[in-house]
């Protein structure tokens, strides 16, 4: 494998071809930094959002701003951070990193690739157009009809169901070139139960793509006939039915819980078998807990519904499918202790990170649990607890993944390295934080407090609660700009990463940081799971165990 | 960690906190400072005082049957996330930057796989056995005295129907003590969800559909559980409220008798309370296009049944208390109490809003 230096070229062009490479570019790495671009964008857009939610939630009877904009903001916080932040990220990050990581040249069909973001940045565009139009979607992200059938009343409605739309194509485009990719693509030697944890998981959440997104599109099409062309589908005074709404919306949306999760557990797999210098801890186990979770994943969605009165047998079964995906769920966690035991362990950022994904990750699944039993979540389903849950495993374990992912694969984007202290700060801040933002929310919720009010009555209880929570949000927010602030500062100085910053043992780590545009002068031929470990000189691995 | 944290960080955190505290403060002091502008008339303990909701609190069979089950997982979650949590954050600090030459080089463990896969398998089994049975406990059929009571929901307030009695309320579920409390919901337009956290886990309302739940306080307590819809309804499921009065046998037989009489016929009114009739029964002034005074002309269906309002404890969908200040102040500007609502009145002049405030104010 060449060690290519990667030479600047020594005069810049001008902005407006710079500007059109970009826009017209079907590089898997350009494209992965435009999409890293734009949901970073959102990430900061939602994130403000909050803020404004937990100060006009600070004490009771608050008027920060008016009913309707809360209404507004929790709408969009909750649709933004979803389908514009979390889901589509990873496909950021894969994109860069999946094909340097199978040792190809670029993604399966690069032209959708770039079709796939896009999409998603008209999705994003038709989203946030509402607001010029002053119409904001204003049902929450989950939209229940009949509320939201009735298009005079709640118009903004139909920006959130085509922004939709084109979120979940682009979704769906990149779920096929993820897995075209990852089937054929692959160097000579690499077989695809030696492929990182990060690409299987990818492989594993693209096909969970494949198959719920296609009944969102159904749901919000359905939806919006009944807003327009006068069908009933889901209105009973026509015959129809509010229920098929929540059957359709999370038969894909509890799936896409596990579609925000699993590229981040595929990253802590990596992160944590890098800096602790061991391969990863029972690789098949962890690669089939994926599908495992997949599979069962689907037949979870009514744990959203248990309080629609459905019958014992059927609130049996899902009851018990939820509560046993924490199996699957404890494998991971089992694992990765144990790779983490009898190893060297660097504390570097994106260890932090990762090692601070799977601490508020348990938190998030015993929680799950616990509202997975039937007649606990008739207490705690859609209170605050809930809130505090949902907190726990998309900001506690996909957030957490993420700035991981940033700290892990930045180098290797930019070439030069992230400030550690820096970013032991950032990881320090946004723990802190994070609990003290959504740990009260467990309590507020156990003591009655209900999600999506934009106020509540004095003398409740809820106060001490609430005002922690906000305060720790400003916490998070701190953290995040010391982030950014790390990432100037960093840039600035321009401390070379080399090839292989963290002596990690996948292939992206074989080429330049950053890599050129063909990404390897020559396709490395493969054998193990961790090659560049099995490597003479990169060892970590001198036994030669990465080998096998 | 050994990162060399200079104090320029620590005085860089210290500021970033103190800003960040002073601001949200300022915020919540500037808010809190203000009077209600819409209630301005009223004492400040004139906004209904809502009570401690609380799932830990259990005043009926059903949550003590939850709250139980509730206790038991959460003690079972909490010692799983002392072992897992613990052992994680052992091993990190056991293994920390140790040369690179001592981790170890292993794949795995079959029988290790097998043990943390039924370890957990088995406490889960234990905890969905448990699951099954407080569900058919709390909503398998009812034993014992049955009072049928019908919930309806409306954007933003809860209407409560008997049908056996032939009594119909809002905002005020009336309920006897010991007798269990089969509770029908509907909805007549968007779905909204109906809980008491201290009487009931939630069911919700959905348009089409009749669900059910039921209930047993178990005693007369505080007298009065707080309630609230908990599925998005729109613009105000915030202030979506509702209370469980809760009474014994002979309080509620009384009430009931009460509830069932006619509103008091025009002959027998005078002077204030007459002019309110008059005006309430005013084809200008709409009010009768909207709700419903028993033994009046009055024959609205859309907003609450206004028959016996005067002895209810609460206004507005259970957000304010039932104040002569608190009514006026309705009356005068329903969208400045409760911006959003579906109560839609004319500019009324303040001689017929008193006139109006003590008509509605006799309806015992």
């Amino acid at each position: 494998m060449a060690t290519q230096a990667h030479a600047l070229p020594a005069t810049r062009k001008p902005f407006l071809a710079e500007a059109l490479d970009w826009i017209t570019t079907v590089d898997h790495k350009k494209i992965g930094i435009l999409y890293l671009c734009l949901n970073f964008f959102f990430f900061i857009l939602a994130g403000v959002m909050a803020l404004v939610i937990r100060t006009q939630l600070a004490w009771s009877n608050l008027k920060i701003v008016d009913p309707d904009r809360y209404n507004e903001l929790f709408t969009m916080h909750g649709t933004t951070m979803i389908f514009l932040v979390i889901v589509p990220i990873w496909a950021g990050f894969a994109n860069y990193v999946l094909p340097l990581m199978i040792g190809a040249r670029d993604m399966a069909f690069p032209r959708l690739n770039a079709f796939s973001f896009w999409l998603l940045f008209f999705s994003g565009l038709v989203m946030y157009s509402s607001y010029f139009f002053g119409t904001v979607p204003n049902a929450g992200w989950t939209a229940y009809p009949p509320l939201t059938a009735d298009a005079n009343a709640l118009p903004g409605i139909d920006f959130w169901i085509l922004g939709l739309h084109l979120g979940g194509l682009s979704s769906l485009f990149g779920a096929i070139n993820f897995i075209v990719t990852t089937m054929r693509l692959r160097a000579p030697g690499m077989k695809l139960t030696q492929v990182p944890m990060f690409v299987w998981s990818m492989l594993v959440t693209s096909f969970m793509v494949l198959f719920g997104t296609p009944m969102l599109s159904v749901a919000i099409t359905l939806l919006l006939a009944d807003r327009h062309f006068g069908t009933s589908f889901f209105l009973p005074a026509g015959g129809g039915d509010p229920l098929l709404w929540q059957n359709l919306f999370w038969f894909y949306s509890h799936p896409a819980v596990y579609i925000m999760i699993l590229p981040a557990m595929g990253l802590v797999s990596e992160v944590l078998q890098t800096f602790s210098r061991k391969p990863l801890f029972g690789y098949s186990f962890i690669a089939w807990s994926s599908v495992a979770i997949a599979v069962l994943g689907f037949s979870v969605w009514a744990h959203h519904m248990f309080q629609v009165g459905s019958s014992l047998a059927v609130n049996t079964f899902f009851s018990l499918a939820t509560i046993v995906i924490a199996v699957p769920t404890g494998v991971k966690i089992f694992n990765w202790i144990a790779t983490m035991w009898g190893g060297a362990l660097r504390l570097e950022p994106p260890m932090y990170f990762a090692i601070g994904m799977v601490t508020m990750f348990i938190i998030g699944g015993l929680s799950g649990v616990m509202l997975g039993s039937v007649p606990v979540n008739w207490q705690m389903h859609q209170t605050y607890f809930v809130v505090a849950h949902l907190h726990y495993v998309l900001f506690g374990g996909s957030v957490f993944g993420i700035f991981g992912a940033f700290y892990y694969w930045l180098p290797k984007m930019t070439g030069f390295k992230l400030n550690r202290s820096l970013g032991v700060w950032h990881f320090w801040l946004m723990m802190m934080g994070f609990n003290l933002t959504f740990f009260p929310q467990h309590i507020a919720g156990i003591l009655g407090m209900p999600r999506r009010i934009y106020t509540y009555a004095a003398n409740q209880g809820w106060e001490t609660y609430n005002l922690l929570s906000t305060l720790g949000a400003f916490l998070i927010a701190v953290s995040v700009l010391v982030f950014i602030i790390n990432f100037f500062v960093s840039a600035r100085k321009a401390e070379p990463a080399g090839e292989n910053p963290w002596e990690a043992p996948s292939l992206e780590w074989a080429t330049s940081s950053p890599p050129p545009e063909y990404n390897f002068a020559q396709i490395p031929t493969v054998s193990g799971q961790n090659p560049l470990w099995a490597r003479p000189g990169g060892a970590a691995d001198p036994s030669g165990h990465g080998t096998h | 960690m050994k990162s060399a944290v200079s104090t320029r960080w620590w005085l860089t955190f210290i500021v970033f906190a103190v800003v960040t505290i002073g601001a949200v403060a300022a915020l919540v002091w500037a808010s809190v400072g203000q009077p209600e502008p819409t209630l301005g008339a009223c004492p400040p303990a004139c906004p209904y005082e809502f009570r401690l909701p609380s799932t830990l609190l259990p005043a009926s069979d059903e949550a003590g049957s939850i709250n139980f089950l509730f206790m038991m997982i959460l003690v079972l979650a909490g010692i799983v996330f002392v072992v897992v949590e613990g052992a994680l954050i052992f091993t990190v600090f056991k293994f920390r930057n140790r040369p690179p030459e001592t981790a170890l080089q292993i794949h795995g463990d079959t029988k290790l796989e097998i043990a943390w896969t039924a370890a957990p398998a088995l406490i889960l089994f234990v905890i969905m056995g448990f699951t099954l049975r407080t569900m058919s406990e709390v909503r398998g059929p009812a034993t014992g005295q049955v009072l049928t009571v019908k919930a309806i929901g409306h954007q933003f307030w809860w209407e409560f129907r008997y049908p056996n009695q032939n009594v119909v309320t809002a905002s005020e579920l009336v309920v006897p003590v010991n007798t269990t409390i089969e509770v029908a919901l509907e909805s007549v337009d968007v779905e909204h969800g109906f809980w008491a956290p201290e009487l009931f886990g939630k069911v919700d309302a959905i348009p089409g559909y009749t669900t059910r739940v039921r209930f047993t306080p178990t005693s007369v307590g505080r007298g009065e559980y707080g309630g609230q819809c908990t599925q998005y309804c729109g613009t105000q499921h915030a202030q979506m409220r509702f209370s469980v009065l809760v009474k014994t046998q002979a309080e509620f037989d009384a009430w009931v008798a009460a509830q069932q009489q006619p509103a008091p016929a025009a002959e027998t009114l005078a002077g204030d309370v007459k002019a309110g009739y008059d005006a309430f029964l005013n084809p200008q002034n709409a009010c009768v296009a909207c709700h419903q005074i028993d033994g009046t002309t009055a024959a609205g269906q859309i907003g609450p049944n206004l028959t016996h309002v005067g002895s209810r404890a609460h206004l507005a969908g259970g957000i304010l208390a039932n104040t002569p200040a608190n009514l006026a102040a309705w009356l005068r500007g329903p969208q400045d109490v409760k911006p959003g609502n579906k109560m839609v009145i004319r500019k009324l002049d303040d001689a017929t809003i008193n006139s109006l405030v003590a008509y509605l104010t006799s309806l015992k």
